[in-house]
């Protein structure tokens, strides 16, 4: 379990979320996301200001063998992006849950948090 | 379902933590933590990669130069002495590429290598072939096979086999020489120095563990191909196969056609292809931007036409992606590919994109 942090949410595609005091949500890939990716070399994140639905398409990450989505796992209103990701995609692989975070996102609906798997839920999710 | 085949090495590449995948039915390592890594190793040092999944096969007997120069396109009357190597294309009648391989002339005859995805049919074609020659195949599955490759991969593996460092030193680039009953080649599939060696089977685990602590880095089949797509070469399968003409996969280079009588196998063909004009061309493409061209992709020419990414990657050397692609022959300097539905611009260029560790393309 020591890859599934057991204080973050989760969704089935693979993202996780991390709720600060403020109100805000860290939105990430899960060390299996980028396990299964392997080396990410480019990173396309969305704007500030734009505002999503749930499982709306968020970005993009590359890796050396494959293109894959990244999706909001919550809705409402980015409110920062990962810029040092974008320079170096790799902090996606090497620190997924740390300084390898994706965007910022304000719910418009703060109970949605809430509902989303916990730690457990996602590792029975992904077999782990 | 057959199971999964492993190679001589499959304890030692757990034990290096190799991320095992199933290559062509064989269990074998795509990266033992991160082929980035591995791949600037190879290009700044050295790696070593397991490829006992591929086939070595001893042609011996009174027909087996004649034989070859039916079988292969390239001509093996150019192996001028004992050891030195030939690359070519095994075609169909139609000119196709039933496979590509290395042929080293030897003191019994030759020495063939050949892809693992394609033993069983080449195997069943040189059979096949063989009728009316004087010829034995033999099949070394007793062999396994290492390739060491990078900048220091010569002097890394003469630290581990001192008694081989004479015969490693004579040899130059494109020949292999026995040392007992080690085949030790200097050629490989990095754009690197490097060497292949094929061994007892019995002796690569040893050997593998000796080079680890030598500081030579296991390195995964990723790594092989992202090295191999820098370097420009095919991969057989993606680049080519037998619907293509080895003159459309950038092999051109590959047909020896004097003399004018030796009439291997898809000579008319191609010559046929030649005479009405070939549609089709083999190029590199660069895009500098952000992206990662992928094989399969569309390749659009404006005016022109249209044809196909047959290999792409990221290229960790460059830090941008490169692709082989086969486009109309009409293609100049600029393309556009259809990168998950946005046509992106890309440049058109002569392969390869590295070697020796530097960038070569304008």
């Amino acid at each position: 379990m020591s890859n599934i942090p057991s204080d973050l949410k989760y969704v089935a595609s693979h993202e996780w979320l991390r709720l600060s005091a403020d109100g805000v949500v860290t939105v990430g890939i899960t060390h299996h996301a980028q396990e299964l990716l392997g080396d990410i070399v480019f990173v396309e994140l969305p704007q500030t200001g734009a505002a999503l639905a749930a499982e709306d398409q968020a970005g993009v990450v590359e890796s050396v063998k494959a293109a894959s989505d990244v999706y909001s796992p919550i809705a409402g209103e980015v409110v920062e992006v990962n810029a040092t990701l974008e320079a170096e995609p790799q902090l996606a692989n090497t620190d997924p849950y740390g300084q390898g975070w994706f965007f910022k996102i304000r719910p418009s609906n703060p109970a949605d948090y809430d509902a989303l798997m916990d730690a457990a839920a996602y590792a029975a999710e992904i077999g782990a | 379902m057959t199971a999964p085949k492993r190679t001589p090495l499959f304890e030692e590449h757990l034990a290096a933590h190799g991320k095992m995948v199933d290559f062509a039915g064989w269990e074998m390592p795509i990266h033992y933590g991160s082929q980035l890594k591995e791949h600037e190793l190879v290009r700044a040092d050295a790696g070593m990669f397991d490829v006992s999944h591929m086939t070595v096969v001893d042609i011996t007997g009174a027909d087996a130069k004649t034989w070859l120069q039916k079988l292969i396109a390239n001509d093996v009357a150019k192996l001028g002495f004992e050891g030195k190597a030939l690359y070519s294309g095994m075609l169909n009648a139609q000119g196709g590429v039933v496979d590509d391989l290395i042929v080293y002339l030897t003191s019994y005859g030759y020495r063939m290598v050949i892809n693992a995805g394609t033993t069983e049919k080449d195997l069943a074609w040189m059979e096949n072939q063989r009728a009316g020659f004087d010829v034995t195949l033999k099949v070394r599955r007793d062999l396994a096979m290492l390739a060491v490759q990078g900048p220091n991969a010569l002097a890394k593996f003469c630290d581990v086999k001192p008694e081989a460092a004479e015969i490693v030193k004579s040899l130059k680039i494109f020949q292999g020489a026995f040392c007992g009953e080690w085949f030790i080649a200097r050629t490989g599939y990095t754009g690197e120095d490097g060497l292949e060696l094929m061994l007892p089977a019995g002796e690569i685990a040893a050997l593998f563990r000796a080079l680890i602590a030598g500081g030579v880095a296991p390195c995964g089949l990723g790594a092989r191909d992202t090295l191999r797509l820098e370097a420009g070469m095919n991969l057989y399968g993606h680049d080519m196969d037998e619907t293509v003409l080895p003159l459309e996969a950038g092999m051109g280079w590959t047909i020896a056609w004097e003399p004018e009588t030796r009439d291997f196998n898809g000579r008319k063909a191609l010559e046929a292809a030649k005479a009405s004009g070939l549609k089709m061309k083999q190029v590199g493409l660069v895009l500098e931007g952000r992206g990662v061209l992928r094989d399969g992709l569309r390749v659009v020419v404006p005016g022109v036409g249209e044809g196909v990414i047959t290999s792409g990657s990221f290229s960790p050397t460059l830090k941008h992606s490169v692709a082989i692609a086969r486009v109309p022959v009409g293609t100049a300097a600029t393309a556009e590919v259809d990168l998950r539905g946005t046509l992106t611009p890309v440049r058109v260029v002569k392969m390869p994109f590295v070697r020796n560790g530097k960038k070569v393309f304008e």
